[in-house]
């Protein structure tokens, strides 16, 4: 296990660079119009002598390890520059919108489990029949909706028409978590959960449907095991294991997906921080936003792996591959 | 019990041989079914029951009737005609995007597949790279960056979309590498251009197709996702993620401006899913819901 433990941490380094990398070359290559951008968003005037004035300033007319070198150091020490909008430090605003998308992550995560597993655990006991049908197609339904409009059918059903929860998740004035009514989590909760559960949904049903095939269920139900006992003692077990790197890995995935929903529902996290920021061309906010959500994925991916390892015995005990 | 039911030798034999004489039926519907969808965007000029493009301030926001089947948006422009107008962006670039990542990745793959060595590190090294950021985020940047259009968005998505079949496509290379039968051809003769793209492509290209079936929906979605920020198509292109986009602060006075084009992306959406479902069982009906679980994990 440490062997694994540390051939993990060593792989990860020419990943973590080569996210650096593709980071900062993105910025880079789009270098002549982030200058522009700023000098727009400071409102100069922009001539080729300004522009020029402004590069050297910055340090962008050097050549491209030069930079690179330098926007790491401050990747490092957290110092990665300000923002041509706001003019705040950039780490300092993706720290503080953080909290915000991880709690809206976990509302999710949670609700998809709870959805998730008892449906799918009811869908595959009950194969074929009317009960498994019915999850299937709502589970189908369910993948086929982009999440932008389950969000505005949400809003028009829950805010608009019935009244009973509010359309927009942030109090005006604050930022970051203090900003977030928590009557507003539940529509973008709801949002991001509906996709998840649909697709998890399937998965357990085929888990347990695969497990319930294996000869040794056959062998306890001879032996006048409950159906129960079965499902709770053996089946979940292995449903648990698939479970745990999955969520891992859609905790990674919604961390990074939750832009739109995050826009939609003024929900004031770092999705909405990238696009506000996108649209304002606020290029360091994004190169930050960029290079930081990779290296929090990467990390969770990794804690997901050596769960996975941890719990599976087949896995921990039958050698480091 | 239930346990009765699936330990019943006769039930399972019945439902058995009733899913098998479903699939060919079903791959026929839903193939059907998607050649309608892109039969409306192709013919969608001869479709539409009014210029999509034509504003008469007179109409502004009636809601769906007789006249205009889906009502009309705030300029009076008739929705169902924007709808079948739109079909052309969301399915013409959706194709577009999954043709791309496909042959890009396929060639990445069956490259590092063949030649293994340095080159082989490099090329996975650098899609574990792309791998590693999450969902949209890397797309989001690029589409940022490249400013809006649906070309960069497409361009934007098939950064990250390319690495899936990379991986595929290098694992099923391998595979075949080994294989008797392309010993046998090399000593008949064969170049290795012949080998590879008479020999290994052809065994190889299933799983492949497959996978970039079930892609077409997703990629669909994430592409209106991208217009519905504003990082794809521009206004006043009639695309369904922009019109929802635009009509947005209509979902109280007006929802069926929003509603219609989300309809649409739905059902259109659908059908491609449904049909790379069927297209899944129909290849490899042993590995029913499994192959999923797979991609799954691969994506990591």
């Amino acid at each position: 296990m440490r062997r694994y433990v540390i051939r993990r941490l060593l792989q990860l380094i020419p990943i973590l660079i080569g996210i650096t990398l593709l980071s900062f070359g993105m910025m880079y290559l789009a270098g002549g119009d982030a200058v522009t951008a700023l000098l727009e968003n400071q409102g100069v005037a922009v001539t080729q002598e300004v522009i020029d004035a402004k590069k050297h300033e910055l340090g962008l007319d050097q050549p491209f390890m030069v930079q690179y070198l330098s926007w790491f150091r401050g990747l490092v020490t957290g110092s990665m520059g300000t923002s041509y909008v706001t003019g705040k430090d950039v780490f300092q605003t993706f720290v503080s919108k953080l909290p915000a998308t991880i709690l809206l992550t976990l509302t999710s995560v949670i609700a998809t489990v709870v959805v998730a597993v008892p449906l799918g655990i009811v869908a595959a006991t009950r194969q074929n029949k009317f009960v498994d049908y019915l999850i299937r197609v709502l589970s189908f339904v369910g993948n086929s909706l982009p999440n932008f409009f389950v969000a505005l059918l949400l809003i028009f059903v829950f805010a608009i028409t019935l009244g009973w929860l509010p359309s927009i998740s942030a109090n005006i004035g604050k930022t970051g978590i203090a900003a977030i009514s928590w009557t507003g989590l539940v529509l973008p909760t709801a949002t991001l959960a509906i996709a998840m559960a649909s697709k998890y949904t399937r998965q357990i049903r085929a888990t347990v449907l695969d497990e319930l095939g294996k000869p040794y269920v056959a062998g306890a139900r001879a032996r006048g095991v409950s159906e129960g006992r079965i499902l709770t003692r053996s089946v979940l077990k292995s449903v648990m294991i698939m479970l745990v790197t999955l969520l891992a890995l859609s905790i990674g995935d919604l961390l990074g997906g939750t832009a739109i929903v995050e826009t939609i529902f003024q929900w004031d996290g770092v999705g909405k921080l990238a696009v506000d920021s996108i649209v304002m061309r606020d290029y360091p906010m994004i190169q930050a936003y960029v290079v930081w959500m990779a290296i929090i994925y990467v990390m969770v991916n990794l804690v997901a792996d050596l769960l996975y390892h941890y719990l599976d015995p087949r896995v921990r005990l039958g050698g480091d591959d | 019990m239930p346990g009765g039911t699936t330990c019943d030798g006769h039930i399972t034999v019945r439902t058995q041989r009733v899913r098998r004489n479903h699939t060919g039926a079903k791959l026929a519907v839903f193939a059907m079914l998607a050649v309608a969808v892109l039969a409306v965007a192709v013919l969608a000029p001869l479709l539409c029951p009014y210029d999509p493009y034509a504003q008469d301030l007179s109409h502004a926001l009636e809601a769906p009737s007789s006249a205009h089947l889906a009502g009309t948006d705030r300029y009076g422009r008739d929705l169902l005609s924007r709808i079948i107008v739109g079909s052309q962006s969301s399915v013409f670039f959706t194709l577009l995007l999954v043709v791309m990542v496909a042959v890009l990745g396929t060639a990445v793959g069956v490259v590092c597949g063949w030649k293994g060595g340095k080159l082989d590190v490099v090329l996975m090294r650098t899609s574990d790279v792309f791998l590693a950021f999450p969902g949209l985020v890397f797309a989001l940047a690029i589409a940022g960056v490249l400013g809006g259009g649906m070309i960069n968005a497409v361009l934007a998505l098939a950064a990250i979309g390319w690495p899936k079949y990379a991986r595929i496509a290098r694992g099923l290379t391998l595979a075949q590498k080994g294989e008797p039968y392309l010993a046998a051809a090399r000593l008949a003769g064969c170049s290795t251009a012949q080998l590879v793209f008479s020999h290994i492509l052809p065994n190889i290209a299933g799983p492949l197709l497959v996978t970039a079936m079930l892609d077409i929906g997703t990629m669909m979605m994430e592409l209106a996702g991208l217009s519905f920020l504003g990082l794809g198509a521009q206004p006043p292109v009639a695309e369904w993620g922009s019109m929802m986009s635009e009509n947005r602060s209509l979902l109280q006075t007006a929802p069926w401006t929003i509603i219609a084009p989300g309809i649409a992306i739905f059902i259109t959406v659908m059908v491609f899913n449904l049909l790379g479902d069927t297209v899944r069982d129909y290849m490899d009906p042993e590995q029913r819901g499994r192959r999923k679980d797979k991609d799954e994990s691969e994506e990591a």
